[in-house]
C-alpha cells in the first residue's frame, strides 16, 4: 500500500465516502460481475483480455478441439484432411507395440509409486521434526528438482555405466555387489529409469508434504498425548489422517504424471533395450515425429486422446471412491 | 493460505513451528532416549540428503574440471590427479556452448515476457475489472488444466507449422516457443488469486482520483503485485530452461537450439570431460536462481498452490 500513496491514492477522508461505498458494495453484491464504477469500461476490458484470448484461442482451446477432430482424420499437411472414421483408433489398437507400451507405462507407474510415494512422505515427516536449519534440509531435498532434467538424465546415464568402473557399480563394488547392467539389460532398464525419475521429482513432493505437516494443529498432538499415545501412534493416528487430503491428491497427480513419462526413457534408453522401456508417450512421439513416411498425426492424436480419456475416467472413479475418505 | 502469504517471506509458519510443537512434545524431547534417537535420525537424514541431493551436483562440478581419463578410471576419486580448467573454456568456445547458452537465455526471456504479460493483463481484467462474461473465461481457462498436455502436442505442432492468418511456418523461429508459453492456465489463476486478495478500497480511491483502467493497471495494480510477478517470473525462467520436448520439435536448426535440446546430441561427438563441463555450465543458472529465490520454491508457491487449489 505504501508504494502507491505518493502518486495517486490519497486516502479519502473517512466521513465523506461511506454512503457511496456502501452503495457500490450493495450493487456489487447484487450483480457480482461488473462493479458499478466500471460500467462503460467494456472495450478497455477487452483490450486487457487480448493477450489471454490470443494465446488461449490459438495455443490451447483450438488445439484441444483440433485434437478431438484430428483423431478421426487423415492429415498430412499437403492435401486437405480427410475423414477416416475410426481408422486411426484401429491402427493404434492393432499396433503390436501398443500392448508393450501400455504394460511398460503401467510397470513404470507401479514402480514409481512403490518408490516415489513413500520416500518423500517419510523424509517429510522426519524433516518436520527438525527444529534448526530446516531450510537447509528442504533446500537439499529440492536441489535435484532444480537441475534441468536433460542435464540430470545425461548425468545419470553416465552414472549407470554398466562396466565395473561405472559410478554406481563402483559404489556397489565397495559393498561387494554388482556389477549391475543397469540400462543395457531389459530387466534392469525400467527400474533404473524409475530410480532416476524418483530422484529428480521426490523433492517437490517433500515440499508439498512439509507444507501440509506444518499446518497440522499442535492441539491434536496435545490431545493424543493426554490419551496416552506414543510417538508412533501420534504419527499413525494424528499425522497421517491430517495429511490424507494432500496424500490423496499427490497420489492421483503422480499417476497422471507417470502415465505421461517421456523424457526419462527417451534420453536414457531411447525405448530400448528390446522395447522394454517404450512408454505410451514415446509411442505417440514415434507415430507423429519419427515415421519415415511423414508423421501419422491421426494415429498420434488418437492414441493421445485414448490416454487422456483413460486418465480422466480413472481420476473420476478415484475421486468418487476417495471422496468420503478425505478429511479436507 | 493465500498466495500473498506464500509469496512473502514465510515468517508466520516458521514462527509457529518454533513456538509450538510438532509430533514430538517438549516433554518427549526432554527424555534422553527420544532426544538421542531424534538427533541420530536427523544426522542420518542430513547426511543422506547431502549425498543424494547435493552429491551428483558436486560430482558434476568436480568432473567438469577433471581430465577424461581420470573420470573414466576412477569416477569417484575425491581429488582429481590433474585439474583441467580448460574443459570449461573449450566447452564454452569450441563446442559453442556460448551460442546455445545465449539461445536458452533468449528463449527464457521471451517466455518470461509472454507469460508475465498474459498473466498480469488477464488477471487484471478478470479479477479487478471483472466483466460480466468473466466467469465463462475463467471456467474455460480452468478447464484447460484438466487436459493432459500430451493431447495438445500434435495439434500445437501443426498450428506452428501452419499458423492461422500468417501464411508462414513458425518452425525454426523463437516465436514457436515463446507464443504457446502464454497459454498457461496456472499462471493466470495464480495472479487472479493474488489480485482478488488486494484491497479493493485502493482501486476505488484511485478511481475516485480519476485514474482510468490503464493508469490503474500501470500505476496501482502492477506496483502492488511485485511478489506475484516475481513468482511467475522465476517459474517461467526455470520452466523455459528445463523445457526439452517442445523446443526439440519446433527448433530443428541447431543454431537456434537451447542447451537442453543440444546437449543430448553433443554427447555423441565431444570428449567426456568437455561434455561434463557443458552439463555443468547448463546447470549453473537454475541453481543460482534457486539459491537466490529459495523461498519461492520452498514455500510451495508453485506446487503447493497447484495441489491445494
Amino acid at each position: 500500500m505504501t508504494q502507491i500513496t505518493p502518486t495517486t491514492a490519497r486516502p479519502p477522508a473517512p466521513d465523506t465516502l461511506p454512503t457511496v461505498e456502501f452503495a457500490q458494495e450493495r450493487a456489487a453484491r447484487r450483480r457480482p460481475a461488473p462493479l458499478a464504477w466500471f460500467r462503460g469500461d467494456g472495450p478497455h476490458i477487452l483490450v486487457f483480455l487480448i493477450p489471454l484470448l490470443f494465446s488461449f484461442v490459438l495455443f490451447s482451446w483450438r488445439p484441444i478441439v483440433d485434437a478431438a477432430v484430428m483423431a478421426f482424420q487423415q492429415t498430412n499437411l499437403v492435401t486437405p484432411p480427410e475423414w477416416v472414421g475410426l481408422d486411426n483408433f484401429a491402427t493404434v489398437l492393432q499396433d503390436p507395440l501398443l500392448g508393450t507400451a501400455v504394460l511398460n507405462t503401467l510397470y513404470f507407474a507401479v514402480l514409481a509409486l512403490l518408490l516415489g510415494y513413500p520416500i518423500p512422505l517419510v523424509v517429510a515427516v522426519l524433516m518436520s521434526e527438525v527444529r534448526r536449519a530446516r531450510g537447509l534440509f528442504s533446500a537439499l531435498a529440492y536441489l535435484p528438482v532444480v537441475v534441468p532434467p536433460v542435464v540430470s538424465a545425461l548425468l545419470w546415464k553416465f552414472f549407470y555405466d554398466g562396466s565395473p568402473n561405472g559410478v554406481f557399480n563402483t559404489i556397489l563394488g565397495w559393498v561387494g555387489l554388482g556389477p549391475v547392467p543397469w540400462l543395457s539389460d531389459p530387466d534392469w532398464a525400467m527400474p533404473s529409469i524409475v530410480l532416476f525419475a524418483t530422484w529428480s521429482a521426490a523433492g517437490g513432493t517433500v515440499i508439498i508434504y512439509l507444507a501440509a505437516l506444518v499446518g497440522v494443529a499442535p492441539e491434536l498432538y496435545d490431545a493424543a498425548e493426554v490419551d496416552g499415545a506414543g510417538v508412533w501412534r501420534k504419527v499413525w493416528h494424528v499425522t497421517m489422517p491430517q495429511l490424507r487430503g494432500v496424500l490423496l491428491v499427490t497420489f492421483i497427480l503422480q499417476i497422471i504424471g507417470t502415465a505421461q513419462v517421456f523424457l526419462e526413457p527417451f534420453l536414457l534408453t531411447g525405448g530400448g533395450p528390446a522395447n522394454s522401456t517404450t512408454t505410451v508417450l514415446m509411442l505417440i512421439y514415434k507415430y507423429a515425429f519419427q515415421s519415415s513416411m511423414g508423421g501419422d498425426y491421426g494415429a498420434a492424436t488418437a492414441l493421445s486422446i485414448m490416454l487422456a480419456v483413460v486418465l480422466a475416467v480413472f481420476s473420476a472413479i478415484y475421486f468418487r471412491i476417495t471422496k468420503s475418505w478425505s478429511t479436507t | 493460505m493465500t498466495v500473498v502469504d506464500r509469496a512473502r517471506p514465510a515468517r508466520r509458519p516458521r514462527q509457529a513451528a518454533d513456538a509450538d510443537r510438532g509430533i514430538l512434545s517438549p516433554s518427549d524431547l526432554r527424555r534422553r532416549p527420544v532426544r538421542i534417537t531424534t538427533r541420530l535420525t536427523h544426522t542420518i537424514l542430513l547426511i543422506s540428503l547431502i549425498v543424494v541431493g547435493l552429491g551428483p551436483i558436486l560430482w558434476l562440478a568436480k568432473s567438469a574440471i577433471t581430465p577424461t581419463q581420470d573420470t573414466l578410471r576412477q569416477p569417484l576419486a575425491l581429488w582429481p590427479n590433474g585439474m583441467d580448467w580448460a574443459n570449461l573454456a573449450e566447452a564454452w568456445t569450441r563446442v559453442e556452448i556460448d551460442k546455445y547458452f545465449l539461445n536458452t537465455v533468449i528463449i527464457a526471456a521471451g517466455v518470461w515476457l509472454v507469460q508475465v504479460l498474459v498473466a498480469t493483463t488477464a488477471g487484471y481484467a478478470l479479477s479487478v475489472l471483472r466483466p460480466r462474461y468473466g466467469r465463462i473465461v475463467v471456467a474455460l481457462v480452468l478447464a484447460t488444466m484438466f487436459v493432459p498436455s500430451i493431447v495438445l502436442l500434435v495439434p500445437l505442432y501443426l498450428t506452428i507449422v501452419q499458423p492461422p492468418l500468417l501464411g508462414q511456418s513458425l518452425i525454426n523461429t523463437f516465436w514457436a516457443v515463446w507464443l504457446p508459453a502464454g497459454a498457461n492456465a496456472f499462471n493466470v489463476l495464480l495472479v487472479m488469486r493474488f489480485f482478488d486478495s488486494l484491497p479493493r478500497e485502493v482501486f476505488e480511491a484511485a478511481r475516485m482520483d480519476g485514474a482510468g483502467p490503464y493508469r490503474l493497471f500501470w500505476s496501482i495494480v502492477l506496483p502492488m503485485s511485485k511478489p506475484i510477478i516475481g513468482v511467475v517470473s522465476v517459474f517461467a525462467v526455470i520452466g523455459a530452461w528445463k523445457d526439452f520436448l517442445w523446443p526439440m520439435l519446433v527448433l530443428k536448426d541447431p543454431n537456434l537450439q537451447p542447451l537442453s535440446v543440444r546437449l543430448p546430441q553433443l554427447q555423441q561427438f565431444i570428449e567426456l570431460d568437455v561434455f561434463l563441463a557443458a552439463l555443468a555450465i547448463a546447470t549453473v543458472i537454475p541453481i543460482v536462481l534457486f539459491v537466490v529465490f529459495q523461498r519461492l520454491f520452498l514455500n510451495g508457491a508453485g506446487m503447493g498452490g497447484a495441489v491445494k487449489g
